[in-house]
């Protein structure tokens, strides 16, 4: 429970000697309730004060560290449930599953698959950060091992899928360096994995039966003392998956129960059992709906190009747009006399434009006028591109600069082009298609047809 | 100490509108929880997938949806099929001919294959216009009138042309009315205000809150779904409870990742598994933010999308 401020006056010194920057005690204390500074800011706390405001204070989902170097990655932490509350702090991480269930060839070509999917969208790169090794019933743990170690080839963060003890030993000692994620505990078994979790210095996956079931689970382990946690919400069906899914996020952010204050794995390989578009409407929707990572059979571009799209607008931050700074952006070598063609200021715009003319390999000289970070459509609609706006920034800032008397103008605005070729004498207008992807054999046929 | 579960309960719900007649009616809406929250209370009117069909044919369909309508001709047939398709609940037609800018078709001509349609299936139909708003204006009071007694909901009435799709369809005809803002809630609540005080039953109203494809802009569309839904149940706020409609074929397959050949994406794999999983993820993203119906057009979308739904139900 969080504590007020009379509470935290009581645990201070009361001297009021100021060196926290507040001019008492009281308003320090006043200050630390409401988070805007931290309670460190006094040197004077007694430890046992200490202790118990730490404990108070303490975000209401962990943050939970896998992974190393620059495979390391931050999950949970996150203090709301929706996105315009506050920005999500822990992005899904995604992980392809292999499985001792596999013969080698389908192992192989799985791992070997992991690479596939590799790209920058808006200055992130996208892949698959994770390999989840699935250690299925009855097969033979040695097979297990080495998967394990062929996985850890990949370089890729793990998350052993293990229930049973002495071959989850037996991998953690192939790949714990790596800081796998060890998924095997239950309540038969916690115990013992959480001991060999602590041996190996690595989370721990903690799964149930049922709601109740995962929850006491939990309890007990925090009872052990281990902290490290990450809660596998799959459960037999989607429809108890998605409620475990929510009802674990739910329960700690906004009940404060902190027993379910873990981040989350969802494994989407049972539950969409094959079927392989029903695996991405699922990863989308456990995006959405706080898996914190989310399994799937393999990640290919058909998986990858929208899900990751997804992330990255789930993610980001609401309170900000995402801009280019305006001015002339010459591609491709471009130079003055080079054609020339508009958008606006919206990163995912600019990025999604470039791209394509970049694709194109055709000199042009890409200039991008402030519209307020805001996309073709939305900036037309609120009067932030209009033809006065792209007639004045030309005006002013391109003519001295560029020889080329050509502008292609965005599909969506074709409107625009009278207006612009009146204020703009000398200009020729041109209209280009609707989509960025369509620039490439656009601007091929305009050199094919002698027009650049 | 077993867990202690605390359902979110609110009293308020989600209005429940009915389209089309007969057996074939459905209805949307009537949840008082979060979207599938079914584990808080009454999840009302499991969501719904509608068929897309245009009066443009199927010349520039992805191969897929083509090989689905393989012999049918004229748009009786195609609407036929559509309503056919294995998971669809109700069929869209969207009257793309007529922008101005585009075919620009003649309302007469429009409305003659929104009867041809509306004449061919049972299921119940919703009518999409061009998106040209003095077009809409013109054309979609016109649709109204021709399908009366079909129950029909005519999507696209905006800020700009509210008044004749919205006297027209919820007034004079007795259709329902797709109220259509574009993602920020303050307008969608904005137009529902307008709209019912031009008389239109609050019951008659569906939303369409705005829509992207995952990965263009689509943090507006979740956060504004977000908050619909959460002022609707949590404030009760009326003119927010109307149920949603998102359409979402008409924008995910116009986007790189669904158009991009495999020699203009080397790696990328077949063009047609990118169309379908852009599709499937966004109106999966769609579903669980808040809407009560979405719109697609392949038939493997429309068969993941049902079965999502019904396993999430
Ligand atoms: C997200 C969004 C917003 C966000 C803005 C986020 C942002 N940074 O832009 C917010 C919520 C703020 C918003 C506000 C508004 N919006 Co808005 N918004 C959208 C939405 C859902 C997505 C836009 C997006 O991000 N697209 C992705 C980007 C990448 O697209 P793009 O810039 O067009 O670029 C593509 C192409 O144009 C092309 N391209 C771009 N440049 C060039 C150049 C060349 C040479 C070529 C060939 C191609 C090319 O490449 C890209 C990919 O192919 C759209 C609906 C939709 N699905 O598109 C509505 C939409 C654009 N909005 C609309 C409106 C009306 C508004 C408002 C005016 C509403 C109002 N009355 O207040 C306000 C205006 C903002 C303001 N007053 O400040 C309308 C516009 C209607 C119209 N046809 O004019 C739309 C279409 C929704 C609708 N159907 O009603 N919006
Ligand atoms: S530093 Fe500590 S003791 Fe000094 S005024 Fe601030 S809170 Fe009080």
């Amino acid at each position: 429970m969080a504590l007020t401020g009379i509470q935290i006056f009581k645990m201070t010194p009361k001297k009021n000697c100021k060196e926290c920057g507040s001019p008492t005690c009281m308003a320090f204390s006043m200050k630390v309730a409401q988070g805007a500074v931290d309670i460190s800011a006094c040197p004077y706390m007694s430890e046992d004060a200490l202790a118990q405001l730490s404990e108070a204070t303490a975000p209401p989902m962990k943050t939970i560290k896998i992974g190393t170097g620059d495979n390391e990655y931050s999950l949970g932490g996150e203090t709301v449930l929706y996105r315009h509350e506050k920005t999500f702090v822990s992005k899904t991480r995604y992980a392809a599953a292999v499985c001792s269930c596999m013969d080698d060839a389908t192992v192989d070509a799985k791992l070997a698959a992991v690479s596939a999917v590799d790209y920058e969208r808006i200055g992130e790169r996208m892949f698959t950060e994770l390999v989840y090794v699935n250690f299925a019933k009855d097969t033979d743990a040695s097979k297990y091992v080495e998967i394990v170690k062929k996985a850890a080839a990949t370089g890729r963060t793990l998350v052993l899928g293990c229930k049973c003890p002495e071959t989850a030993k037996a991998a953690l000692e192939v790949c714990k360096d790596g800081k796998p994620v060890l998924n095997g505990a239950d309540a038969s078994n916690y115990e013992e994995m959480s001991k060999i979790a602590a041996e190996a210095g690595v989370v721990l996956g903690v799964s149930g039966a049922s709601l109740d079931e995962l929850y006491d689970t939990v309890a007990a382990l925090e009872k052990l003392g281990n902290k490290n946690l990450v809660l596998d919400v799959t459960m037999g069906t989607v429809k108890d998956t998605f409620e475990a899914a929510v009802a674990v996020r739910r329960a700690a952010i906004k009940d404060g129960d902190r027993t379910f204050g873990y981040p989350s794995i969802v494994n989407l390989v049972p539950l969409a059992d094959g079927d392989k578009a029903m695996e991405e409407a699922l990863a989308a929707a456990f995006t959405m709906k706080y898996g914190s990572i989310v399994v799937v059979s393999e990640m290919d571009y058909a998986m990858a190009l929208p899900l990751y799209g997804l992330r990255q607008n789930l993610f980001t931050d609401p309170q900000k747009p995402m801009k280019v700074a305006p001015g002339i952006y010459p591609l491709n070598g471009a130079d003055e006399n080079s054609i020339c063609l508009t958008t606006v200021d919206f990163a995912l715009t600019y990025f999604l434009v470039s791209g394509e003319l970049e694709r194109s390999g055709v000199p042009c000289n890409l200039l991008i006028s402030d519209a307020g970070g805001l996309s073709v459509l939305t900036a037309w609609a609120a009067g932030k591109l209009s033809s006065t706006s792209v007639a004045k920034f030309i005006a002013e800032q391109v003519e001295d600069k560029i020889k080329s008397r050509k502008l292609i103008i965005p599909g969506k605005v074709a409107v625009l082009k009278g207006d612009i070729e009146a204020k703009l004498p000398g200009w020729e207008v041109i209209v280009a298609p609707l989509e960025a992807v369509q620039l490439v054999k656009f601007l091929k046929d305009m050199q094919a047809n002698g027009q650049l | 100490m077993p867990f202690n579960r605390k359902p979110q309960k609110f009293n308020a719900s989600i209005k429940e509108v009915e389209i089309g007649c007969g057996d074939k009616a459905v209805k949307i809406g009537g949840a008082n929880v979060f979207p599938f929250y079914s584990f808080d209370g009454t999840v009302g009117n499991a969501p719904k997938v509608g068929v897309e069909i245009s009066d443009m044919g199927l010349e520039h369909e992805p191969e897929g949806v083509k090989a689905y309508y393989a012999g049918a001709t004229t748009m009786a047939e195609i609407a036929k099929k559509a309503a056919e398709m294995p998971g669809a609940d109700f069929v869209v037609l969207r009257l793309e001919g007529g922008d101005p800018n585009g075919a620009n078709k003649s309302v007469e001509e429009l409305v003659a294959v929104a009867k041809e349609v509306a004449d061919a299936v049972d299921a119940p139909l919703v009518v999409e216009g061009c998106k040209n708003v003095e077009k809409d204006g013109e054309l979609l009071p016109k649709v109204a009138e021709a399908l009366q007694g079909k129950n029909v909901l005519l999507m696209s009435a905006k800020e700009e042309n509210y008044k004749a799709i919205g006297a027209a369809a919820g007034l004079a005809y007795n259709q329902k009315v797709g109220a259509e803002s574009a993602v920020d809630i303050n307008l969608a609540k904005q137009l529902n205000v307008v709209m019912t005080q031009l008389g239109v039953s609050a019951d008659s109203v569906v939303m369409n809150v705005g829509t992207a494809t995952v990965g263009y802009g689509y943090d507006y569309v979740i956060s504004t779904m977000d908050r619909v839904r959460a002022a609707a149940l949590s404030q009760d706020d009326k003119m927010l409870q109307m149920p949603i409609i998102t359409p979402v074929a008409s924008e995910t397959w116009a986007v790189k990742e669904s158009t991009a050949s495999e020699e203009d994406a080397p790696g990328w794999g077949p063009v047609e598994e990118r169309g379908v999983s852009m599709e499937v993820q966004t109106a999966a993203a769609d579903l669980v933010s808040g809407s009560d119906a979405v719109i697609l057009k392949h038939p493997q979308s429309v068969a993941t999308i049902s079965k999502m739904i019904k396993e999430l139900m």
